[in-house]
């Protein structure tokens, strides 16, 4: 008996990256674009979708399919114009959130991570490609992906999007940039919510968006509040321009 | 709270590279901006390689230290998350190391009676 060394040279996450290249390869093909939404429990990511989700039926829907390449300029004032938005819920557990978003008429994928108590606190690309089937892909435009509500893990897990972006509420304080940098990396758009309540609160926002720039220098952000509704226009116009990206640099 | 996730792909990567051995020692090397916290990775491999020949591995946790460039050529060494050039301002700046989450090499004991290839 004797110990021989082996080398592997493999990231620990590459099993992953195969499966979230894959799903990239389908959202393609489909002609689909996707945003990856992350955030604390409670920041309000699902608040957020509602309003902006209702921001756009709000508009006249497209009849026709495909999209219309052209859309990218103007895409903030037109908050989401024409863009066929589904939805995949990533959650612990249960169905309440999905229930939220389809009371909007919005195609709405549940995932859940635990068949009982007690499941992943990340969505994985295999977990996503595993729910892949359920979305009507050839009938949307943008796949919005809400993650499960951690700032931690689902920052490491690529699941095959074209766009990463954070929710972080005011309420949760100035420091997060500081303290989660992994996941305030990750993000090119970080949404501030729930602005409504900063009247009440200690919460600096000069020092958060100070701590964000530390940490994220080339992050974009927005104040939103989804209670009010106040910036959530502008959210849905981003999400618009992911769908109208040609090709997205993930 | 992801090193059991991590721990997870370490344990898959080093049991795909065994062949069956049991594996005494894994190295790997992870970058300081992974924010890994070493123990944690140790204990929740722990538990994930019960049951599997990676039972009682060590870890061998190389750090790999934060390393920024950015255009106008100052590099430096991030100490903490401040990634905005100290002597240009610019954001521009590219991480050149610390963000690896490698396994580098697997020791396994070879045994000509139980090996399986």
């Amino acid at each position: 008996m004797h110990r021989i060394r082996v080398s592997v040279a493999e990231g620990v996450l590459d099993a992953n990256d195969t499966i979230a290249a894959a799903n990239r390869a389908d959202f393609d093909r489909a002609g689909v674009r996707v945003v990856n939404l992350m955030s604390a429990p409670g920041a309000g990511k699902t608040s957020l979708l509602e309003r902006a989700l209702a921001d756009g039926s709000r508009r006249p829907q497209a009849a026709a399919s495909g999209r219309d390449s052209s859309a990218g300029g103007g895409a903030v004032e037109d908050g989401l114009g024409e863009v066929r938005v589904g939805v995949l819920e990533g959650d612990v557990q249960g169905s309440l959130d999905a229930e939220r978003i389809a009371s909007l008429h919005v195609p709405v994928t549940q995932l859940n991570t635990a068949p009982g108590f007690g499941g992943e606190c990340h969505l994985d690309a295999n977990m996503v490609r595993s729910a892949l089937p359920a979305v009507p892909l050839d009938e949307i435009d943008l796949l919005i992906i809400e993650n499960v509500g951690n700032l931690v893990c689902p920052a490491e897990f690529r699941v095959g999007e074209d766009a990463r972006a954070m929710v972080s509420s005011v309420a949760e304080g100035e420091d997060k940039p500081l303290k989660y940098p992994l996941m305030f990396r990750a993000c090119e758009l970080v949404v501030i919510n729930k602005i409504d309540l900063l009247p009440h609160l200690d919460f600096s926002l000069e020092q958060f968006l100070e701590n964000l720039d530390r940490v994220n220098p080339r992050a974009s952000h927005l104040l939103v509040s989804a209670r009010t509704g106040e910036g959530v226009h502008a959210f849905a116009g981003w999400l618009a321009s992911v769908a109208s990206r040609e090709t997205a640099a993930v | 709270m992801h090193e059991l996730a991590l721990a997870r792909g370490i344990l898959a990567a080093a049991l795909a590279h065994a062949g069956g051995r049991p594996v005494r020692r894994i190295d790997l090397t992870v970058g300081a901006l992974r924010q890994v916290v070493p123990d944690s990775l140790a204990f929740n491999f722990a538990l994930v390689a019960q049951g599997t020949p990676c039972e009682g591995a060590r870890l061998e946790q190389h750090l790999e230290p934060a390393r920024v460039r950015c255009p106008c050529g100052e590099a430096w060494e991030l100490r903490e998350p401040s990634f905005r050039c100290p002597r240009c301002g610019s954001s521009e700046t590219a991480v050149i190391g610390g963000e690896d989450l490698l396994v580098e090499a697997i020791e396994v004991e070879e045994d000509p009676c139980t090996a399986s290839g």
